[in-house]
């Protein structure tokens, strides 16, 4: 399942190639030019009519995790986080170490050895490390390299009815709706640039270049956004639900939303009958935050999976939600067929 | 042609006065310096000092891109007080407690010496000593009266360190500026080891501006030259007591090589290949954020730049006695010209693609 | 010059929605240029044709504002800021959208007033319910505060100074040279967002590829009691910018400025302005660079719905706009 394959796989900001390889091998059969750039974005075109404008879809493959910095005579590792990475969801998870996926555990000080007022705090990173089982340095530089990257061990399930649990379904499950749009049988009579993207969590650097590159007339950026639909967030705080269906970003900390876009994404889903929400928080950012100053600027939009404890071990989205998200630019992308660029 | 030898050359840029966005100064005495190494050279917009040394054999030629900044982190004067005392800014980050009773120079109508003044430690009030000194409270004193100062300095002035070169023991060296002179450094050794070697890439060597504010002069110099392959030198946290081994390189042991997003995987393995066969000692400095050098900016100007980062070790960074070891820069800029030598079409255009 | 102030402070603008600013700069310079654009952001791009280098001069149209981002059951709207506001600021304040929908600032119980916070705050449109709510207002629309401008001696207190002051410099001066020849292109730009990010700025900088580039816009002071250190007055001219937080002005750039100045008995005074930062930084990094400057209007008490001028600065601030814009640019900078 794409799904699963996807967001179990390997992938922290600049070490993306185990995603990029799974992308490219789903997607090549579907479309007519799959390439890779400089920062590694892998970019897969269906062409259109060439007089046709060009539209841009984005998905960051990349994820947040740590790279090791130093290897301990003890043969511990020391660690520094990739992205945004909240260290208190780090004491007793278990990681892979590098593309080799060699397991690990991050440890902590028992309980029963602490002072009662150091549990009134959270750990310090650097008081953090990683056992991978070596018995000194030297075992620890035969499995793992400075510079490795490390991502959490989580599976893939389902649970609940309608829910599933993983890992990094910031941005996974935004690559798993360009991948199934790109691998649809189906060709509209404009160029559709699929763009997978690197570096988002570091700064939307992939994106970035890729538009540069592709000069397209709009994109828009797919993701998995913040749902705090749970207990001790106020409702006004939770900016998506689960099950409401895919989430339309007006404005966030980095751009605002071209209008003509949002406004033509509600259309179709009222047309179609198809649920959606507004995110209702203006923090955070995605791709579109870059790609719309690139060059003399580029309309674009964002649409949403909500997703449940993001830039965590493990991560919550509805199933629902994302197959709404497919229906939804899928109708987006037939209405510019039928009526051309919102603009 | 430059006949020089490393420390010399490095003492006549770190004296030069070059805070961001005033690096004219450097910049002349760094072309002088390196003159007769490169075959042309060009001032930009923002003032980076771009220096061409063309490759050998047909065109096309692979482009590669050195830069290292020449800015320095320094001072602005604010306001003139009636006293004559000076009210200043930063320009980059300095922590202000490194500044009381400090040396400075303030660029004025001319050249000032002056003193970050500090108030003694009879006159503080009790407990002042148990708090860091506010900016608010820092000002230069160039011993001027409030009529003498509106005459010589303006809103707008720069004042910079006023610390001279010093040589430590072997091959260690103190100085301001060595954040980044000593990658300008490592270019100088990079070129003056080009000089007696053939290579197809041309070479452009860039000391950038207005690192410290913001990667700025980078950003620009890039999108003009758009090269095939750019390689950022700048300076690493060095081995010292008080900052933990994991985010230190060691001193004397090589250049850094940086792995991480920053940076083209190719490229660091290239570095580090070549490294062990020549037997030039270097240290895998991993960078998990792609900021804070001229890397950042260079990786992601127009469609995207297969970019490399390389690291000098340093100690005491961002203040007037930055420590670097000779030897690691001489290692730096050996390895780049073998680097460079060994670059050709088909290594660039597998640059491209992953 | 109060006439053509008034008007730009007292329309609705802020960032994301400068449609309305747009238009009456459009009427105000359209006959006086060459040409009229807006690009895929909403920038105006107003164009006087003709020999010389090709000199960017922007202003930003946008103002801080707020966004809706919940409407409650009872028909209580939550927001989000656009641009930098203090919560502290919005109390007593009223907000009017674009369908002129007005509503007032109210906050939740709380133990401490340091707690406030914009998630604390809502705004009241006096709708009864939800669906009363929504009729008038929707997530995603975006409010601006209403002021009237009042003009008492040489000052002005009104919303939105920053930056219709700036704009309204940049008409003054495109109507100042209507007709007469200069040796340079000019590209006069009123940008979008900018206190969003100097988005914008960017985008427009990127199309216009200019020469040399100039923005005008408001900075602070420090002529108030206990004011920040800042050598900047109200009152006392322009000032010519130095440094901010996204550029260091090229010194032969702010020499020049000032000299020009100088030689058209124009008062000036050098700006540096701790933190903050204006469209001079995108346009500055365009492409392979681009020699900038800024100009700035003192005003005090910014990014509050009463900031204040004074109107000897802002013709002063135009004036000085045309003096550079009638220089020999590109032996005076390249």
């Amino acid at each position: 399942m794409l799904l699963k394959t996807l967001t179990e796989a390997f992938g922290v900001s600049g070490q993306e190639q185990e995603v990029a390889g799974i992308l490219r091998e789903q997607v090549s059969p579907f479309c007519d030019k799959v390439e890779q750039d400089a920062l590694g974005n892998v970019i897969a075109v269906k062409s259109g009519n060439e007089k046709g404008p060009k539209v841009m879809l984005a998905a960051h493959m990349d994820e947040i995790g740590l790279m090791v910095m130093f290897i301990e005579k003890s043969g511990t590792l020391r660690f520094r986080p990739i992205g945004g990475v909240d260290p208190r969801v780090l004491v007793s998870k278990s990681v892979y170490v590098g593309k080799n996926r060699v397991p690990g555990v991050i440890g902590a000080k028992p309980i029963h050895l602490q002072k009662r007022e150091e549990a009134d705090k959270p750990f310090d990173i650097d008081g953090l490390f990683i056992d991978i089982g070596a018995k000194d340095k030297d075992e620890a530089e035969k499995l793992v390299k400075l510079g490795d990257g490390i991502i959490f061990a989580t599976k893939y399930e389902d649970i609940g009815n309608t829910r599933a649990k993983g890992k990094a379904f910031d941005d996974r499950v935004g690559c798993a709706v360009l991948a199934r749009l790109l691998m649809m049988e189906k060709r509209w009579n404009f160029t559709i640039q699929g763009v997978f993207t690197s570096q988002e969590e570091v700064g939307g650097r992939g994106a970035q270049v890729a538009s540069y590159r592709l000069e397209p007339d709009m994109a828009i950026a797919f993701e998995g956004t913040t749902a705090s639909d749970v207990p001790g967030s106020k409702d006004h705080l939770y900016s998506t639900s689960l099950g409401k269906g895919p989430a339309l970003t007006h404005a966030d900390a980095s751009f605002v939303a071209d209008p003509r876009i949002v406004k033509r994404l509600m259309e179709v889903a009222d047309a179609k009958g198809i649920p959606y929400q507004m995110r209702e928080l203006t923090t955070g950012g995605t791709d579109a935050g870059r790609i719309h100053l690139v060059r003399e600027g580029i309309p674009a939009g964002v649409v949403s999976v909500p997703t449940r404890y993001i830039h965590s071990p493990v991560s919550i989205i509805d199933k629902y939600d994302f197959e709404n998200a497919i229906k939804l630019m899928a109708a987006f992308l037939d209405s510019i067929e039928e009526r051309g660029l919102p603009f | 042609m430059a006949t020089i030898g490393l420390a010399e050359f490095l003492s006549s840029i770190i004296s030069e006065p070059g805070a961001s966005g005033h690096e004219d100064k450097v910049a002349a005495v760094a072309k002088k310096k390196m003159s007769g190494l490169f075959d042309e050279a060009r001032t930009d917009a923002l003032g980076n000092l771009i220096m061409l040394k063309r490759g050998i054999g047909r065109a096309p030629h692979p482009r590669v891109m050195l830069a290292a900044h020449m800015d320095e982190i320094g001072l602005m004067v604010t306001k003139i007080e009636d006293q004559g005392c000076l009210r200043v800014t930063q320009i980059g980050g300095i922590d202000r407690r490194i500044l009381p009773g400090l040396e400075v120079t303030v660029y004025g109508r001319r050249k000032l010496p002056g003193v970050v003044g500090a108030k003694p430690p009879h006159v503080q009030d009790p407990g002042e000593r148990e708090k860091s000194v506010k900016w608010e409270d820092l000002y230069v004193d160039a011993g001027l009266t409030g009529d003498e100062a509106r005459e010589l300095v303006q809103v707008g002035d720069i004042i910079t360190f006023a610390q001279t070169p010093i040589r430590l023991q072997g091959k260690f060296m103190a100085g301001k500026t060595m954040d980044d002179r000593a990658g300008v450094g490592v270019m100088f050794e990079c070129l003056r080891t080009l000089r007696d070697m053939r290579h197809h890439a041309d070479v452009y060597c860039v000391a950038t501006v207005q690192e410290e504010v913001g990667v700025r002069g980078a950003t620009t110099s890039t999108y003009g030259i758009v090269p095939d392959v750019g390689i950022a030198i700048d300076v690493g946290f060095g081995d010292q007591s008080s900052v933990p081994e994991y985010q230190s390189i060691s001193m004397d042991k090589g250049p850094g090589i940086s792995i991480g997003p920053a940076v083209h995987p190719v490229i660091f393995e290239r570095l580090k290949t070549i490294a062990s066969e020549l037997e030039i000692p270097v240290q895998t400095d991993p960078s998990p954020y792609p900021g804070g050098t001229d890397a950042f900016a260079i990786q992601i100007a127009r469609g995207g730049i297969p970019t490399g980062l390389v690291s000098i070790p340093l100690r005491y960074m961002h203040t007037a006695v930055e420590t670097v070891c000779l030897a690691d820069i001489e290692r730096a800029g050996r390895l780049l010209a073998e680097f460079i030598v060994r670059l050709d079409k088909k290594y660039v255009e597998g640059l491209k693609c992953f | 010059m109060k006439d053509l102030l008034k008007k730009l402070v007292e329309a609705f603008g802020p960032a994301g929605n400068e449609g309305p600013i747009r238009e009456i700069i459009r009427t105000e310079v359209e006959g006086i240029v060459d040409e009229v654009k807006v690009d895929a952001l909403g920038n105006l791009i107003a164009v006087r044709r003709g020999q010389g280098p090709r000199i960017m001069i922007a202003a930003h149209m946008d103002e801080i504002g707020v966004i809706v981002t919940h409407i409650d059951e009872k028909g209580f709207v939550r927001f989000s800021n656009i641009g930098g506001i203090s919560p502290f600021m919005l109390i007593g304040q009223r907000v009017v959208f674009a369908n002129g929908t007005l509503g007032t600032f109210g906050m939740e119980k709380l133990d401490d007033m340091k707690d406030l916070k914009l998630s604390k705050m809502f705004i009241d449109i006096g709708a009864k319910d939800e669906a009363s709510a929504r009729e008038k207002v929707a997530v995603g629309d975006i409010g601006a505060f209403c002021r009237e401008a009042h003009f008492q001696g040489d000052r002005v207190i009104a919303k939105s100074l920053d930056n219709r002051a700036g704009c309204a410099v940049l008409v003054k001066a495109l109507k100042e040279l209507a007709g007469r020849e200069i040796p340079n292109q000019v590209y006069a730009v009123f940008t979008v967002q900018e206190e969003l990010g100097l988005r914008g700025a960017r985008t427009a900088a990127y199309a216009v590829n200019p020469d040399i580039g100039f923005a005008v816009d408001v900075t602070g002071t420090g002529d108030t009691p206990e004011a920040p250190t800042m050598a900047v007055k109200l009152g006392e001219g322009p000032t010519i910018k130095v440094k901010d937080s996204v550029v260091l002005t090229h010194p032969r750039v702010r020499q020049f400025m000032a000299e020009v100045a100088k030689k058209k008995g124009i008062p000036y005074q050098f700006e540096i302005l701790e933190r903050g930062g204006t469209d001079t930084g995108p346009i500055h990094l365009t492409r392979e660079g681009v020699p900038s400057g800024a100009i700035s209007v003192p005003t005090r008490y910014i990014h509050t719905p009463s900031e204040m001028a004074d109107m000897n600065d802002i013709e002063n601030a135009a004036k000085l706009f045309v003096a550079i814009l009638e220089e020999q640019l590109d032996a005076a900078i390249l």
